[in-house]
């Protein structure tokens, strides 16, 4: 017994130092559950793929902790190479030009293939700068879509909706036939954000942000906005939306429970929402408003990898390396199908099709073709600053909206003047 | 030249009181050489000044400075970040409930863990078992005891909200500003009974025998006795349970606010900690962070003079 330990040990020291002749990189990320799994699933695969580079992932907790504790490391000098930040936190990062090296550069420079055709529409341009550079890598996308309980549409006799206009014919009937016709997660992404995507609206003056932070000021208490809340609230005093308060989980479970006809989720729930629904379900896209447009693309949500700079540059190639291994299409259609995030790669995707998994799990496709309907002047993102602290803010006030405190112009009105006092001292703070 | 009579600070007193019976004078020990007391002090000064001072100074330095998240580059604002906070209604608003949540929550905990304590020491049968049942609350960690209290408020299965139910209350805690508040004094409240309850059971405890006998003679009312004899004898340890308690409800219940607004807060109340945290490391807005930071700092070292000042002169140390 001792002796098989013994011979374990030297076997491991042994292998130890083999990988001291690798050059080391860490990567540190926000996600757990199945997700963190697969990154290091990932991660593995990577290792296990190539010699020269070895890769760590470590998880940092949830995504606005990853961020934190990126930039408390940054400050320090003890950076990993790659770090995990979410949609929110992209302006933060990008406006600070001396913390990352643009993922396309350093792709580019470790002699990578790289084409920003490659990626689908949706993905293009979140994570770039204004000329369309690939500063971030985008990694885990997902968009938000309303995912469907079929037993309560064949209990009520009615189809899905794909407008709201749609779905103020059918509420009644659902709620007639026993059901809470309507919940959502998050809705600070899927009424504010892609309410704005999905129907085409301007988010914010300077391009939504792109063009500049000086004086960028975003745009949330017009008619338009408010007439959406305003149909919101006037739906949750007939019963026709449930609103849990902000918590994610606490909106999804009365859908996965079966009490709900309709929640809007994440393209990125699929995975989990396959155990935990007791009931079958299938998905359709995030409706629009017919009376305001065609019914666009929406904003890609989730996360991007950025390279952090002041590394050796035998770590940034393995960091450009990395990403490629990434963004090949037998790692993103793992990563899709494990995860329920969307394929960022037309070939991707392809390969998924190809496969047959989409005749298996058609509701896996629903997010990606979402990212890929036709975009508009103001589909390709938003650029804000402080934008974790304006989503608080948004949360409190929809909070107020539904505890009746206030009027859903009053709240956008709040919004409005907090948000852009943020954005003000954005601008003199990346100065 | 006289020696002034050195006054004790009251801590040392309290601690004094704490470390009771002392039957031998405290010994006075001497050193040789001068520079032994400060070798021994040397490794507690070192954690304080690293784990307190550094980052104080730090604090109250980037409170000035409007700063670039990543570090690049800082432009003095001189006091536009206390300027921003002092007048927001936001923070007032949080301000305000943290002063209400603070009291609430130390009367309360206070008060319940006394009550508990007076009727535990009565109890002669099966007081072991009564004892750890009480204590036991006090090892569950503040994280756990914020998931506990969040499954029994729970809008969709909580017992409490069931239970509110059945009054014609409709709980929704995590939307409303009152059940949410009410949900997180009662989760506050049950963490710290626990404590106070050892402490003021072991001061109880301490009242010598020979003081209930003579008081059993004087007076027949029980709540004669308790007002007269025991609660002026339990006064240090309640004054110290009360800076505790203070300090508690203020710093301590940061793990239970976190769990139970779920990590987003909305409209929910939450306590000027938690802004701090909020706006310093979700929202990576150190300057303003550090300022509330600062502006915290102040109101708590005010608040402990004036308790010291104005209710420990009450307090008779035995």
């Amino acid at each position: 017994m001792l002796k098989t330990v013994s011979l374990a040990t030297l076997v491991a020291a042994l292998t130890t130092t083999s990988a001291l002749a690798q050059t080391e990189i860490s990567w540190w990320h926000g996600m757990g559950g199945r997700n963190g799994e697969v990154i290091n699933e990932i991660s593995m695969k990577f290792n296990e793929a190539q010699q020269a580079c070895h890769l760590t992932p470590l998880s940092k907790g949830t995504y606005e902790e990853a961020l934190a504790s990126g930039i408390a490391a940054f400050r320090s000098g003890e950076q990993p190479n790659i770090l995990q930040v979410f949609d929110a936190g992209a302006a933060t990062i990008m406006a600070a030009k001396g913390a990352t090296i643009a993922a396309e550069d350093l792709i580019v420079q470790a002699g990578k293939p790289f084409n920003r055709e490659d990626f689908i529409a949706g993905v293009r341009n979140f994570y770039a700068d204004a000329d369309g550079k690939f500063v971030g890598m985008p990694f885990n996308s997902s968009a938000p879509i309303m995912y469907i309980n079929t037993e309560a549409l064949e209990a009520a006799g009615v189809e899905a909706p794909t407008t709201w206009e749609e779905f103020e014919a059918v509420a009644p009937k659902l709620k007639e036939a026993g059901y809470i016709p309507l919940t959502a997660s998050q809705l600070t992404w899927m009424f504010m954000e892609n309410f704005k995507s999905r129907n085409n609206q301007q988010f914010a003056t300077n391009n939504n942000g792109y063009d500049g932070i000086e004086g960028t000021e975003i745009i949330v208490n017009d008619d338009n906005t408010v007439m959406m809340f305003d149909k919101l609230k006037e739906w949750a005093d007939a019963d026709l939306f449930g609103f849990y308060g902000a918590g994610w989980a606490d909106n999804q479970k009365p859908f996965e429970e079966g009490k709900v006809a309709f929640w809007i989720g994440s393209s990125g729930s699929f995975g989990g929402l396959q155990k935990t629904a007791t009931m079958p379900f299938s998905a359709e896209f995030l409706p629009y408003w017919a009376s305001l447009g065609e019914g666009t693309q929406s904003f890609i949500g989730g996360a991007a990898l950025f390279a952090m700079a002041g590394k050796p540059a035998e770590e940034n190639a393995c960091t450009a390396e990395f990403f490629s291994f990434l963004t090949s299409p037998e790692i993103q259609v793992y990563w899709h199908e494990n995860t329920g995030y969307v394929p960022i790669t037309t070939a991707a995707y392809e390969m998924a099709k190809a496969e047959g998994w989409y005749d298996e799990k058609p509701v896996a496709e629903v997010g990606i073709q979402q990212l890929m309907l036709p975009g508009g002047e103001w589909t390709k993102g938003y650029r804000l600053g402080f934008f974790p602290q304006i989503r608080s803010i948004e949360e409190r006030e929809f909070n107020r909206i539904f505890s009746g405190e206030v009027s859903p112009k009053d709240a956008l009105d709040t919004i409005q003047v907090e948000a852009n006092a943020l954005l003000a001292k954005f601008a003199k703070t990346a100065n | 030249m006289t020696a002034s009579p050195v006054v004790p600070s009251p801590f040392l007193r309290l601690r004094q009181w704490w470390t009771r019976p002392s039957a031998h004078p405290a010994k006075v020990a001497q050193f040789d050489r001068p520079l032994a007391p400060w070798l021994f002090v040397a490794p507690q000064l070192l954690i304080v000044a690293i784990f307190f001072y550094w980052p104080s100074v730090q604090a109250v330095t980037s409170s000035f400075y409007l700063e670039d998240p990543f570090g690049f580059g800082a432009a003095f604002v001189g006091l536009d970040n206390y300027r921003e906070a002092l007048s927001s209604t936001e923070y007032r608003n949080i301000a305000g409930f943290t002063a209400l949540f603070a009291a609430t929550v130390t009367a309360l905990s206070l008060g319940l863990g006394l009550l508990l304590a007076v009727k535990a020491d009565a109890v002669m049968r099966g007081a072991g078992a009564y004892k750890t049942a009480l204590i036991s609350v006090y090892a569950i960690a503040p994280p756990v005891v914020g998931l506990i209290g969040m499954m029994m408020f729970d809008m969709h299965i909580g017992p409490f909200t069931k239970a509110a139910a059945l009054f014609g209350w409709e709980m929704r805690v995590g939307i409303d500003y009152r059940d949410t508040a009410v949900a997180l004094i009662t989760v506050a409240v049950w963490k710290q009974i626990p404590y106070n309850f050892i402490f003021f059971l072991s001061g109880l405890q301490a009242v010598p025998s020979s003081v209930r006998e003579a008081a059993l003679i004087d007076a027949r009312s029980g709540w004669r006795r308790f007002r007269d004899v025991t609660l002026p004898l339990l006064a240090p340890t309640g004054f110290f349970l009360l800076v505790i308690n203070i300090t508690y409800a203020l710093f301590d219940t940061f793990g239970i606010i976190d769990v139970m607004v779920k990590d987003k807060p909305a409209n929910n109340p939450i306590t000027l900690v938690y802004k701090v945290y909020l706006d310093g490391f979700k929202g990576n807005d150190i300057g303003g962070s550090s300022a509330q930071s600062v502006i915290l700092m102040v109101v708590v070292a005010a608040l402990t003079v004036a308790q010291f000042r104005l209710i420990e002169r009450r307090v008779h140390y035995g």
